[in-house]
């Protein structure tokens, strides 16, 4: 068995670097703990540059455990870009809670998760990734001592341990009747059998069921705006992007690369699933009050348009899902970033406390207002340009229905981001006092206003990578 | 490369946003001569390139001053821009009602200027450019791109109104929800042609003149013309979804209600044309009977509707929902003639309906009252409003020789001419005489009468605010008089979306 460790560049850049922080933070005193934040950033950042050597290699090692594609590395830039801007924005809560920086570790061993999960070439490698990431998550959901916080950890620990064991449970009936765990093989022996396998159909649908929990597709959505609204915002937002995006990397690996002899079947019970999740999310969203419960269940409409693209089964749907991910994950974080620097300042996360916001903070209001409209996809946004991808990918299919419904939801979720808008520039501020907003999460912010704004209008240098990404799952 | 013409006319306004950012918000006067002078920019270059078209371009037709660069590649979207006599009158109309608007008055925008006219400067754009777009997605992005600041624009300086129960948040919000839901099947629709167009071409392509030489089969043309039609109806206000209108135009401020009503409405008709009939023949000869007859609920619905307004906006609101039964007609009448009428009748519209709106908003703003009932006798303290208002109402009731008769007239014309038509053409015809009459109600209580003395010292317009009057005054007159400086124009645009609806017809034989 060769093994090519100059392809695992990225992964042990990563893991050295959580390492020599997790070092060098016990040097430096309480108060200035906080700073590493910059430095795992920085790294971060250097990683991501690095990255971008690794487009065109298209190989695997370790007789197919490890994958590195256009399409992993796509993701991994993805969970790269929204670390970084993850942790730029949390170094005012680690500061806060008086120099945890272990929170920035961990943080990062969540990536590093979700990096190993779009990469992994069989089923035993992708659920050691998945475990990596999800209990990472577990602690961070918990990481504030207060009530809301631990119930969120609590909660998304009982339930994520549930859905881990189902999806377990059908990787294994996967696995009972293929006798392999490395993807290709399992579509090779599949094409080798008559008919259709009930067991390998179970063994779907559990699949299914445990990953559409990770991604928080309807009816395994619950979860989500509690788990959203309790965990430190900081959280949330790495929850509702990376932990998101790479489970939809997951999936859109295992169902087209290993299942493809079945997708008569999951793309149907895909399709029925978006529908509900755009319907339930969006209609969900609009009483809500709270603006993090309110950005979870738009998160929740959100999961239902990018499972589109992996029913289309076609190098345009993963092109559109690589796409829309990256778009929805800088306005996710540009959402958050405001939702956590306004807390910061005022306490609140009500929707009627940012009243007056464009007076307070013309630069926040502007921010979030374009990341809302981009998640409802309005041009001249990037939003809607990776919503015309999505969509355009499965008229072909037949799924005529699917698009209608999607778009017409995606007005409906104008209306409550318009609620926000509404209270943000029409009504007068409670209080005059100007929102101090830090540096680092300032930095963010313009960052994804300006990619938001230039996708929007120049798609081209995001849609190459995401054609690529498209192309490595389906080569021909 | 020649001089990006077209570019310039839309950047202008742009580039006026941007600069008003960089302006502290306290010089509202140097913000409002920004937009003031990028706007008149804007206003000369397409005057400039009307003459130009009209004098060299109009006996070949077809687009002129055309820009090409590729876009999003991998889409097949291309930065396309071009004019030709369809879309010419509207980018006039447009400029000159976004020039006027920036001028009038409107009765909060102090507070907040600066904002004020960012947002209206971007709509601005946002409006021509549907206009001047070869290629749909270009069309579609600057067509959305108008929906969030309209809303911002209702909901912090609109207005609620005294006679009905509606507040300005309601307002903003039904007029945003009803554009969005429209063109989410506007754009499933684009979608559906897009990729059915992608298979047959071999290449993605947005270019509608590319897209109108395919053949789509009858059915599919029905069902995609069904969907588009969804979309641009609800934005020309077509009975059933017209309840947006004039609730919305009641709450927005002045600028906003001139250029929605004005030009925003007509992109509905617009891209009825260029896109419904000319991408879908078959398509449109379908549903035009359909059209026809909610045309006719249009003209008279909204015309009894608003014999029984007491609110002056709301009468207005409610005689543009009128007028646009009209252009549907002539729409629906799928002839030369009435193609002709109604692009026309959209532009002579907006030319009046911005006039109207204009000094109804320069009342309200005056006087702080817009109910008729509580006006009366003002021409005694304001003459020149007086005559001003005078002339929206005679071209509002299609006077001859102000700018609505003519293509009133053609509307007829061409419904007439369509067997299957003639009867809703008729009823139609009624409500113009039923137009009169409220307008003319609406004159004589609000000017007229014995002069009253709490109006005693309020200010005739003057100023900068005759500038908005002036241009639209000056441009009701002209076109009033010398129509075919209109409609030669548009007959040079029409032509070629006429020759394919009669070739479409001799290939499936017969008529409608």
């Amino acid at each position: 068995m060769n093994i090519n460790f100059s392809l695992f560049t990225i992964e042990i850049a990563t893991a050295l670097l959580g390492l020599v922080v997790l070092a060098i933070g016990l040097f430096l005193t309480k108060e200035k703990r906080h700073m590493l934040g910059y430095v795992i950033a920085g790294g971060l950042a250097a990683i991501l540059v690095y990255s971008f050597g690794s487009y065109g290699q298209n190989t695997s090692t370790m007789d197919g455990m490890f994958i590195v594609d256009d399409f992993a590395v796509f993701f991994k830039q993805l969970f790269l870009i929204a670390a970084v801007l993850v942790i730029l924005t949390s170094t005012v809560y680690v500061r806060k809670m008086g120099g945890n920086y272990e929170f920035y570790v961990i943080t990062l061993v969540a990536a590093l998760g979700m990096m190993v999960l779009v990469s992994a070439g069989d089923l035993l490698t992708l659920y050691v990734a998945l475990e990596t990431m999800t209990i990472s998550f577990y602690i961070l959901a918990g990481y504030k001592t207060d009530l809301k916080s631990s119930e969120a950890g609590v909660k998304y620990l009982i339930l994520g341990a549930v859905s881990s064991g189902i999806l377990l449970y059908g990787l294994s009936l996967v696995y009972g009747m293929t006798g392999t765990f490395v993807i290709r093989d399992i579509a090779e022996s599949i094409k080798q059998m008559d008919g259709l396998s009930p067991a390998i159909l179970v063994g779907i649908i559990f699949l299914l069921s445990g990953l559409g929990f990770k991604v928080s597709l309807v009816p395994f959505h619950m979860w989500s705006p509690d788990v959203y609204e309790g965990a430190p915002t900081p959280v949330t937002t790495f929850l509702a992007t990376g932990s998101k995006a790479a489970s939809f990397a997951a999936l859109a690996r295992i169902l087209i690369e290993a299942l493809p002899s079945y997708s008569g079947q999951w793309t149907y019970i895909l399709a029925i699933m978006a529908a509900m999740t755009m319907v339930i999310g969006n209609i969900a969203a609009i009483p809500q009050t709270n603006i993090k419960r309110m950005l979870a269940y738009s998160s929740i409409a959100q999961a239902g348009y990018i499972i589109t693209g992996i029913i289309a089964m076609s190098s345009a749907g993963i092109k559109a899902v690589a796409f829309y991910s990256m778009v929805y994950v800088f306005a996710t974080i540009g959402a958050f970033a405001v939702v956590i620097t306004f807390s910061q300042n005022t306490g609140s996360e009500e929707i009627k406390d940012y009243a007056g916001l464009a007076q307070r903070s013309p630069f926040m209001a502007a921010v979030l207002t374009v990341c809302l409209l981009s998640m409802a996809g309005m041009p001249p946004l990037a939003g809607f340009v990776g919503k015309l991808y999505l969509f355009s990918s499965i008229v072909n299919q037949g799924y005529l229905w699917l698009v209608i419904l999607g778009l017409v939801m995606s007005m409906v979720s104008v209306y409550y981001y318009l609620l926000v808008v509404k209270a943000m520039y029409m009504n007068d501020p409670v209080s005059g006092t100007p929102i101090k907003v830090p540096v680092g999460t300032n930095v963010t912010l313009l960052l994804i206003l300006v990619l938001t704004l230039v996708l929007g209008i120049y798609a081209e240098p995001l849609s190459v990578l995401a054609n690529m990404a498209g192309n490595a799952i389906f080569p021909f | 490369m020649n001089f990006p013409v077209l570019t310039t006319i839309l950047l202008a306004p742009i580039i006026g946003a941007l600069i008003s950012v960089f302006i502290p918000k306290e010089k509202s006067n140097a913000i409002k001569a920004v937009a003031g002078i990028t706007t008149f920019i804007s206003l000369a270059l397409s005057i400039f390139v009307y003459y130009i078209y009209y004098t060299q371009n109009l006996a070949v037709g077809g687009f002129a001053f055309m820009e090409d660069i590729p876009f999003i590649t991998d889409l097949g979207v291309v930065y396309s821009l071009g004019v030709d006599g369809l879309s010419l009158p509207l980018l006039l109309l447009t400029n000159v009602i976004g020039f006027s608007a920036v001028f009038s008055r409107s009765w909060s925008i102090e507070k907040r200027a600066k904002e004020f006219y960012i947002l209206l400067l971007i709509l601005i754009a946002g409006v021509m450019g549907t206009f001047i777009a070869r290629d749909l997605f270009i069309f579609f992005l600057f067509y959305e791109v108008v929906v969030i600041p309209i809303y911002i624009m209702v909901i912090i300086w609109g207005s609620g109104s005294k006679t009905k129960d509606v507040n300005k948040e309601y307002a903003g919000m039904k007029l945003t929800i009803y554009l969005l839901i429209g063109s989410a099947f506007l754009l499933a629709g684009l979608i559906w042609m897009y990729v059915l167009a992608g298979n047959m071409l071999g290449t993605p392509t947005f270019d509608i003149e590319k897209l109108a030489t395919l053949n789509f089969s009858r059915n599919l043309q029905i069902a995609i013309f069904g969907l588009m039609a969804l979309g641009f109806t609800s934005l020309i206000s077509m009975f059933p979804f017209h309840s947006w209108s004039p609730d919305g135009y009641a709450g927005a401020p002045t600028a906003v209600s001139m250029i929605h009503a004005g030009v925003l409405k007509k992109i509905g008709g617009y891209g009825l044309i260029r896109i419904g009939i000319f991408i879908f023949p078959l398509g449109a000869k379908f549903w035009a009977p359909l059209i026809a007859i909610l045309a006719v609920c249009n003209v008279l619905y909204a015309a009894f509707i608003s014999l029984a307004q007491k609110d002056m906006k709301y009468v207005v609101g409610y005689s543009s929902v009128s007028h646009m039964g009209f252009v549907l007609i002539g729409i629906a009448s799928l002839n030369v003639i009435g193609l002709n009428g109604a692009v026309a009748n959209m532009f002579a519209h907006g030319v009046m309906a911005a006039l109207f709106f204009s000094v109804v908003g320069y009342i309200y703003a005056e006087t702080k009252t817009r109910h008729i009932p509580d006006l009366g006798g003002i021409a005694h303290q304001m003459p020149r409003l007086a005559g001003v208002f005078l002339v929206a109402t005679m071209a509002s009731a299609g006077l001859p020789g102000l700018i609505t008769f003519v293509p009133e007239f053609t509307v007829f014309m061409g419904a007439f001419s369509e067997p299957a038509i003639r009867i809703p053409a008729i009823l139609a015809l009624t409500g113009i005489i039923i137009g009169a009459v409220y307008v003319l109600r609406m004159a004589a209580n609000v000017l007229f009468g014995p002069r009253k003395t709490e109006w005693d010292g309020k200010m005739d317009i003057k100023g900068s605010y005759m500038i908005p009057v002036i241009v639209l005054v000056a441009f009701t007159v002209i076109f009033g008089l010398f129509p075919s400086l209109l409609m030669d124009m548009v007959n040079s645009g029409i032509t070629p979306i006429a020759e394919r609806l009669v070739e479409v017809s001799s290939q499936i034989g017969g008529n409608l």
